[in-house]
């Protein structure tokens, strides 16, 4: 199963096959010599079906950014092939891609940066509608409008300027300007990983909505894994640029395979004292790798509380593991098994 | 205050935008810093009285009655055929070697340092904008390319090509526009170029992309305009040094030709009367020395009042007590304290 | 006797927008070897209560006491805190990239602050006691890594090395500002455990402010929840996830995704937090607030004690039995509401209820 994207069954509106981006380490200096490469992402395949979610969970340097921005088309990929309803999307030029550009916009992470701070709110959102000259001119405003409306801003704050907005009324406006091409699939870059929690709340439950009415698809990334469990239809676990771990949400979630979803997992922090006083937690060693050397076999090894030789030596395929429904892959050598304590510390009780 | 008003308040502050500490557009800021700036203001007097003494500059000839060409053998000059001192005979500021009335003259002068000075500006900016934008949003080759071209700029002698086109064409006003311009770009080229590299990086240019515009979009509609403020800080303090450029070729006689009144070439004439007519050097080199000033300091005074970490609180309210010590006033350490709530 | 108690603290900036209210009457006591959880969202105050202990806010308009060990710390000069700063009370930031400094070496950096602090220690005394720290913090051959930048340390690296800077004079209290925020979840848990190991050791007392209900459940023993400049409610960690009676605490609760409520939406407060500029009228989250009585819109509530036995308090109208996620809690609340709500909550509440996210 390699290199094949789960769940090819179903109406698959994305899909994405082996995917590599190598950016090219270079000396600075007079003449750049490539003294590495940064493989961050290596090898990954993932299919979407229409109108679900994908979760994509990892942490720093797990690649899963620079994958959303290959799928959609801001950085060309090194290999591997981008499937847009069944046709080959990879690495098309602008004027190509245009059609497609449509079809797939992306949400950003960070509510201040994403937006122009020198352009009006109205301006900002009405964007694509120039861009892709969709809409007439002379129309362009009411529609904008009731963009803004949809999400939940004031109309009468067409003429404002972004910095006059707070951070989640400016990710609504992200928000908007992505929904105002009707696309298919939005690409959530972190949308609420810079918000206030009461606020998360609000644009999550926006995205919920919007998803319902327009049976939209998302590839939703994210580190925070209450907020993946809750969005996401399936997930997908990336470590060091590769998949560690994918399936539907509740199987990855109650039954993880991969050592490194246990630890990821037990590592988020409920908020619920007894539950955090209560819980095993997988505390890791060391950090988390270079993506430019990464380690040889299995690249979570190093820090793997199951590691055995063989793990250093050859890398696992992602496939299925013993008693595990046909969707639910795992990479390793080694799967955990139901019920199996991989605890290395536990927290202290104290008084 | 009855509770209906109350509740109309409550409702106005939840549907009212947050309104941030950064929540005014910077443009206002920037005007309400600037109108604080006591120096900048005098500087800007100073520029808008040397732009009416300019344009009015033939209006004042009428008045004393002496045009700024016309040479006054007569009462211009004393028995000895030399100039006449300021206030003699209806001359002001005295007259020149040829008798005309400096002051006139000097108004006159006025019209092509400020003509030179403002239109090179603006071609070179135009020209320094595009080639450092395109310079920066492209990269790779193109970039390259115009860097080592601006460098090279940079590096000529300027004099000297200014000395052999004047050879060739023959000196005019077109020859030093063309000179100063040409070497005027490169330097704004220069930090534009910068400042696209590090727009290029912001998210919202990445959003612009994700939506499908192009290349000529993102800069007109979204680097351009956040690259307005540093451009026009530098157009400000360009102006100044092309004034002094088109005094510098005139006084060298490559310039603006006699009889037309410079105050490069008035001071170079002024050269041989120093000792005996001394209103004819300073006049000119006052007027050259006031308006370059003005100009800097109105340029600083704009960069500041742009500077977000200048002067953020009304005043640098010093605390009364002991913990009014000067060394914690610094402004920008109260901005990471304002900023730093905010996620 | 309390080593840290903050009394009716009180904080304003002056800007050209007009006066920033960022806290307005906080009063709050630290015990030794205990830890306090400051939970807030952006704008609530958090931060900048805390850097006006340590004399970090210049410009402010501050008023109230301060009383660390005995000393009142708003009396004291600059000199005099400087003395307290880094020695008594030590801070870890969010960003240890930008709090290090990028052109010194690690252990150099470490070295210095003891001996800023220390004129007796000779710089070989300073130099081991770097690499005694960065090995107590957790990094591997400190005797090889005191020599390395700031750069070629990894993130969770860089904040171990300023927890060990900030333990280097074995202060009585630590202030950790965010300290994990920028952190992976797996590196999170790390830096975490070691805080609290470190804290059992040296019997440290640790102010933990964060926005993240997760870390205060993991690591806190008492809890002061901060709204629009002031306590909304305080008390133990206890009192706030299970007995919560501001309704602010209850929505902050209720609005993380959580997996054991198989909700289909979340519950988000409606809203935005105020402006500190700009101020409602009456409790500062009424216009926000689902339970909001005529008094919330025109009085704002003090913090007053709402348990009999443990020091549990709460700014709220609310009456104090109705504290609890529990159905009877609720349905005390629904009793106030029912009899506290005339003509001018009435508004606010089908406000509220029409706005977009209640929907």
């Amino acid at each position: 199963m390699t290199g094949q994207a789960p769940a090819a069954s179903g109406d698959v509106l994305i899909r994405v096959d082996n995917l590599v981006k190598h950016f090219p380490v270079r000396t600075a200096g007079f003449i750049n010599r490539t003294v590495g490469q940064v493989q961050a992402v290596d090898g990954v395949s993932l299919a979407i079906p229409r109108g679900t979610t994908l979760g994509l969970v990892g942490e720093t340097g797990s690649g899963k950014s620079t994958l959303a921005r290959c799928i959609a088309g801001l950085i060309p990929a090194t290999s591997g092939t981008v499937h847009f309803e069944g046709r080959d999307i990879t690495n098309l030029p602008r004027q190509r891609m245009a059609p497609f550009r449509r079809n797939i916009q992306m949400i950003f992470q960070d509510p201040y940066g994403s937006l122009n701070p020198r352009r009006r709110v109205g301006a900002i959102i009405g964007d694509p509608f120039a861009v892709h000259k969709t809409v007439p001119a002379d129309e362009r405003k009411r529609k904008v409008q009731d963009l803004m409306e949809r999400v939940g801003l004031n109309p009468e704050h067409y003429n404002r300027f972004p910095a006059e907005f707070s951070g989640g009324q400016r990710q609504r406006i992200g928000v908007a300007r992505a929904l105002a091409l009707r696309p298919k699939l939005i690409i959530c870059d972190e949308p609420v990983s810079a918000l206030d929690v009461s606020i998360q709340a609000q644009v999550l439950n926006l995205l919920a909505d919007l998803q319902r009415e327009y049976g939209l698809t998302y590839l939703f990334i994210a580190h925070d894994l209450e907020v993946v469990r809750h969005v996401s239809t399936s997930v997908t676990v990336m470590y060091l640029g590769k998949i560690a771990e994918a399936g539907p949400k509740n199987p990855v979630y109650d039954t993880p395979r991969h050592p490194y979803t246990a630890a990821l997992l037990s590592a988020a922090l409920a908020a619920d004292p007894e539950a955090a006083a209560a819980r095993q937690r997988i505390i890791l060693t060391g950090d988390i790798p270079s993506p430019i050397d990464p380690p040889s076999g299995c690249r979570f090894h190093p820090r793997c509380p199951k590691a055995q030789e063989l793990c250093g030596r050859q890398e696992p395929p992602l496939e299925v593991k013993a008693g595990d429904a046909a969707t639910h892959l795992a990479a390793c050598h080694f799967p955990v098994t139901a019920g199996e304590k991989l605890a290395t510390a536990s927290r202290r009780a104290r008084p | 205050m009855s509770i209906t008003d109350l509740e109309r308040q409550a409702q106005q502050a939840e549907n009212a935008p947050v309104h941030a500490i950064e929540g005014r557009s910077q443009w206002s800021l920037t005007r309400q810093r600037l109108r604080r700036d006591k120096v900048a203001m005098a500087s800007l007097a100073v520029i808008v009285i040397m732009v009416l003494l300019a344009i009015f500059a033939p209006a004042f000839a009428v008045l004393v009655h002496h045009p700024a060409n016309a040479a006054y053998p007569i009462t211009g000059e004393n028995s000895a055929g030399q100039p006449v001192g300021p206030g003699t005979n209806g001359f002001w500021l005295g007259t020149d070697d040829t008798g005309r009335d400096l002051m006139v003259r000097v108004f006159y002068g006025a019209r092509i340092s400020l003509f030179v000075g403002i239109v090179t500006t603006a071609i070179a900016t135009v020209a320094g904008v595009t080639i450092g934008m395109i310079a920066g949003y492209f990269g790779g080759i193109i970039d390259t390319i115009l860097a080592r071209v601006t460098d090279a700029v940079l590096a000529f002698p300027y004099v000297v090509l200014a000395l052999a086109l004047a050879v060739v064409f023959g000196p005019s006003l077109t020859i030093v526009i063309a000179v100063i311009s040409f070497f005027s770009w490169a330097g704004i080229a220069r930090i534009v170029r910068g400042q696209t590299l590090s727009l290029k990086e912001k998210e919202y240019i990445e959003a612009a992309r994700s939506i499908g515009a192009g290349p000529l979009r993102i800069m007109f509609i979204d680097i351009l305009p956040n690259l307005l403020a540093p451009v026009l800080v530098l157009a400000t303090l360009y102006i100044p040094s092309a004034v002094v450029f088109e005094s510098t070729l005139s006084f060298l006689g490559l310039g603006i030709q006699p009889p037309t009144a410079s105050w490069g070439s008035m001071l170079s004439a002024a050269q041989p009367f120093y000792q005996t007519a001394w209103w004819f050097v300073v006049f000119p080199a006052l007027a050259l020395l006031i308006t370059t000033l003005a100009f800097n300091l109105l340029g600083d005074g704009i960069r500041d009042a742009m500077d977000p970490t200048t002067e953020r609180l009304v005043a640098a309210r010093r605390r009364k007590g002991p913990r009014g010590s000067p060394s914690r006033s610094r402004n920008d350490d109260l901005d990471l304290i304002i900023a730093g709530d905010a996620k | 006797m309390a080593l840290l108690e903050v009394e009716d603290l009180t904080v304003s900036f002056p800007t050209a927008d007009g006066v920033v209210k960022a806290v307005r009457g906080v009063s709050f006591r630290v015990e030794p070897g205990q830890t306090l959880g400051i939970v807030g969202e952006s704008g609530s105050g958090k931060t900048v209560l805390t850097q006006t202990l340590i004399g970090l806010t210049p410009g402010a308009d501050i008023n109230g006491k301060a009383v660390f060990d005995g000393t009142d710390l708003l009396q004291l000069s600059e000199a005099q805190l400087r003395r307290i700063r880094g020695a008594r009370i030590s801070v870890i930031f969010q960003d240890p990239l930008t709090s290090l400094h990028p052109l010194y070496r690690v252990g150099w950096q470490i070295a210095e602050m003891v001996r800023a602090h220390e004129a007796s220690a000779s710089r070989k005394e300073a130099r081991d006691r770097a690499v005694d720290l960065l090995g107590r913090v957790g990094i591997p051959r400190p005797e090889q890594r005191v020599h390395d930048y700031p750069h070629q340390f990894s993130g969770g690296m860089r904040q171990r090395a300023m927890i060990a800077m900030a333990l280097a004079l074995a202060p009585k209290m630590i202030i950790a500002d965010e300290p994990t925020t920028a952190l992976d979840a797996t590196v999170q848990a790390q830096i975490l455990d070691l805080l609290l190991q470190l804290q059992e050791e040296s019997d440290t007392a640790l102010i933990m402010i964060t926005h993240d209900l997760g870390v205060v459940a993991d690591i806190a023993d008492d809890v002061m929840v901060m709204y629009a400049g002031r306590a909304a409610e305080k008390g133990t960690k206890h009192q706030i996830f299970y007995e919560s009676h501001h309704p602010y605490t209850k929505g902050l609760l209720e609005s993380i995704p959580n997996s054991s409520v198989a909700a289909d939406r979340l519950r988000p407060i409606p809203g935005q937090p105020p402006s500190l500029i700009n101020l409602p009228a009456g409790c500062k989250f009424h216009p926000r607030c689902g339970y909001v009585l005529d008094r919330c819109v025109c009085a704002e509530p003090e913090l007053v004690r709402i348990d009999a036995v443990a020091d549990h308090g709460s700014a709220c109208w609310l009456p104090a039995e109705a504290a609890g996620v529990g159905a009877s809690a609720e349905k005390l609340r629904e009793q106030a509401v029912r009899e506290g709500r005339r003509g001018a909550a009435v508004e606010v509440a089908e406000a509220i209820a029409a706005s977009p996210e209640v929907a």
